[in-house]
């Protein structure tokens, strides 16, 4: 867990003060609204649908009880008692009144936490795999190297005026939890023939109404050049990023573009330059930062596998929830714990503020003091033992935050949509709410197996839906809302983009629809193991084409 | 006529009324054959690569460096190439800058900052203090032992 020091807390509660002053300076006219604009978004601050939307920074979704508690307190006293947990691990309160914001920050602060370029045509929040520094399969924990970046990004003079956003994130090994090669720089760690750690980059992912997946720029980069190389990057996008239309202004288009070989020319070229003005960081700094991500003092005290499994298997509700919510740690008596915020019918990714508690007194008396919020908005335990899974288990069940469906049909991820942005086309938190009601047999769920859906409330792609096994995008047609899906889209490792299926289908039709593409899985599949990814890369789209469209395949 | 910003404060620009020059990039080539660089000021577009001007360096006092809106960051990024690439004369920013961002300026290697009336009476002197950088202090001078592109 990152302690702020010194300088980190003088910086934030510096911003505060500046923000309260700009809201006072837009209150009396010395800033236009189009000038306060981007100085409220660099502080997280939106204009929504209702009312104003503060999204505030989870850095590498990353917290500690004080702050879940934080965040819980904040939800009372200042919103409707809720937060929403979301993909970009952070969380937004949806109902704050722009003369409280300030405050807000100030609770924030208190806590060593902010808001900052969590928004805006700047470097965004850092994300990084949620199970860093607890997964089996890592090869480093990425999160120092996040931890740096997030710094270094902080109030960059140089890019704070970007053609457009730019998302980082982050993974530590081969199995990407991050969606790194969906934006607009992918960072994974890996070691050079030589055995040595460094990270290989990828730019130009994104998904919006132009999804692309990300290229490698760099296969190896040592670790010590990696900000004067990000540096370059993000001067060359600064320099040649389209901004005569907003839509093309990502550093996607300027990849598609340029091409990535004169790209990689041009930012090799500056990367030369950066290195011979910069010193690499202070060795004492870069050790100051990762001693703070060592992970716990674990109780390595033998878990009594017999008795364990005994109650486990005593308890059917309990065995599910263990089968699906829980992930390997790389200590045998540890596990990490998922606690699912989709219950069956419920807004994906929405906690009360009762639930924050409850979780964050999890984590204190069960979990060494750590929670991560995931970009598939849950929340992870993510250093429990083994043997307080049953207690850990009654907890969350008792607070209505034990739904075993990680990973499973209903644990979708959905954007906001019409329920609060001003943006959306579409309702997307409803149809999410409905296809979970319409499966809500949890049995039938961990039948049907790992399915990932992902919904979004209009092109701009928040709800991931073009990297979701099934994915559902919501337009309008002519006043009409039309659902289109998307087959086969991929956001880990084997990333890979979703292929529209065919015209869209009403608000009615939609769950019919994607139980048809259910149905038709669940009648070709060759075993369990077969998931619904594996059958579709298989066959192709054809077969649930014609499942989606039953007349057209029989008059054809 | 307009206002120029400099760490202390508002002053009056007395480029032209001394004596100097604003040249296009693209006309510097073309009219005037003896030029004294001290009276010189190049206007460069904020597409130009830095590459493409470093023959001129030593030709001109002041290079300057438009904003069309602050919302434009290139003029940033422009300035420090020039720096990076060995140029010393004077940076100017030109057009619609605001003074939250008076501080990135200054420390991506502008000398100063021209407004307009406009401007200059909406936000007023006081504003643009508030945002002279104080001390060499910043997350990225501490991580990567950057050195001052200017005196701050
Ligand atoms: C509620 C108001 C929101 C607004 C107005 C909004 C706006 C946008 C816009 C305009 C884009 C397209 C950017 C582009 O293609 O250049 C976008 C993309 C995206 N947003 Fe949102 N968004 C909102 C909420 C969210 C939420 C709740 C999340 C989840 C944390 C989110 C995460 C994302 C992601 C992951 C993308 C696509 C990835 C990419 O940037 O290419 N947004 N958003
Ligand atoms: S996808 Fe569209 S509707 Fe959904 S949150 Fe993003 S901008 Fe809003």
């Amino acid at each position: 867990m990152y302690n702020y020091n010194q300088f980190d807390h003088d910086f934030v509660r510096n911003r505060v003060n500046e923000f309260r002053g700009q809201v006072v300076r837009r209150l009396d006219g010395s800033l236009t609204e189009d000038e306060f604009k981007p100085l409220r978004l660099m502080n997280g601050l939106y204009l929504q649908l209702h009312a104003y939307m503060l999204r505030v920074a989870i850095p590498y979704g990353t917290l500690n009880s004080r702050q879940m508690n934080q965040l819980a307190m904040i939800s009372e006293k200042f919103d409707k008692g809720y937060g929403h947990f979301t993909t970009r691990q952070n969380i937004q309160y949806n109902w704050p009144v722009l003369k409280d914001t300030p405050d807000i920050l100030d609770a924030l602060a208190d806590v060593e936490m902010h808001a900052i370029q969590t928004s805006g045509n700047c470097v965004r929040n850092v994300t990084a795999d949620h199970f860093a520094g607890a997964a089996a399969d890592e090869i480093e924990d990425p999160r120092p190297t996040a931890e740096l970046l997030r710094q270094w990004s902080m109030d960059h003079p140089e890019f704070q005026f970007l053609p457009r956003k730019f998302k980082i994130a982050m993974t530590g090994g081969p199995n990407d939890r991050a969606v790194t090669k969906a934006h607009d720089i992918g960072i994974r760690m890996v070691r050079n023939e030589k055995g040595e750690p460094g990270y290989e980059m990828l730019i130009g992912g994104g998904l919006g109404r132009t999804p692309m997946i990300g290229k490698v720029v760099r296969e190896f980069l040592p670790k010590a050049d990696l900000l004067p190389y990000v540096e370059a990057i993000l001067q060359v996008y600064n320099l040649n990023g389209r901004r005569d239309n907003k839509y093309k202004a990502r550093i996607k288009i300027l990849v598609h573009e340029t091409g990535i070989d004169t790209l990689r020319e041009w930012i090799e070229e500056v990367f030369e330059t950066q290195k011979s003005h910069h010193q690499a960081p202070p060795v004492e700094m870069i050790e100051a930062i990762e001693a703070q991500f060592q992970p716990p003092k674990l109780d390595n005290a033998k878990v009594d596998e017999d008795k364990l499994s005994k109650v486990i298997s005593s308890d059917p509700l309990l065995r599910s929830f263990v089968e699906t919510n829980i992930s390997e740690h790389f200590d045998s008596n540890h596990a990490i714990v998922t606690i699912s915020l989709k219950p069956i019918g419920g807004t994906p990714g929405d906690a009360t503020a009762e639930q924050m508690r409850i979780m964050a007194g999890l984590a204190e008396a069960y979990g060494y003091d750590e929670l991560r919020v995931s970009h598939e908005q849950n929340i992870i335990l993510p250093h429990v033992r083994r043997d307080d899974l049953p207690e850990v288990y009654k907890v969350l069940k008792e607070a209505g935050l034990a739904t075993a469906n990680v990973g499973l049909l209903s644990d979708m991820i959905a954007c906001p949509g019409m329920d609060y942005c001003a943006l959306a086309t579409a309702r997307s938190i409803p149809v999410a709410q409905e296809l979970s009601n319409a499966f809500e047999d949890l049995k039938l769920q961990q039948d049907i197996g790992p399915l990932k859906i992902k919904i979004s409330g209009c092109i701009n792609a928040c709800g991931h839906h073009h990297v979701g096994h099934i994915g559902i995008l919501g337009l309008d047609k002519a006043g009409v809302e039309s659902y289109q899906i998307t087959l086969g889209g991929d956001g880990t490792e084997t990333a890979s983009i979703g292929e529209r299926a065919g015209p869209g289908f009403s608000y009615e039709e939609i769950v019919p629809a994607v139980s048809r593409i259910i149905d038709r899985y669940m009648s070709i599949r060759e075993s369990k193991n077969d998931t619904f990814l594996d059958v579709y890369r298989r066959v192709g789209a054809d077969t649930f084409k014609e499942a989606l469209y039953p007349e057209e395949a029989a008059s054809a | 006529m307009s206002v120029i910003v400099r760490d202390s404060g508002f002053e009056k620009d007395t480029w032209e009324t001394d004596g100097g020059l604003f040249i296009d990039l693209e006309k510097y080539g073309q009219d005037v054959t003896e030029r004294e660089p001290n009276k010189t000021a190049i206007d460069i577009p904020n597409d130009v690569t830095v590459e493409s001007l470093k023959g001129l360096f030593n030709s001109a006092a002041m290079i300057r460096i438009p904003f069309p809106s602050f919302a434009d960051g290139r003029g940033f990024s422009l300035a420090k190439q020039l720096r990076q690439q060995g140029y010393e004369g004077k940076l100017r920013a030109v057009g619609h800058i605001i003074s939250d961002q008076y501080g990135f300026a200054r420390v991506c290697g502008f000398d100063e900052v021209e407004i307009d009336f406009d401007m200059a009476g909406r936000q007023p002197e006081e504003q643009w203090l508030a945002r002279v950088p104080k001390q060499d202090l910043s997350y990225q001078n501490l991580l990567m032992g950057k050195r001052p592109l200017r005196n701050i």
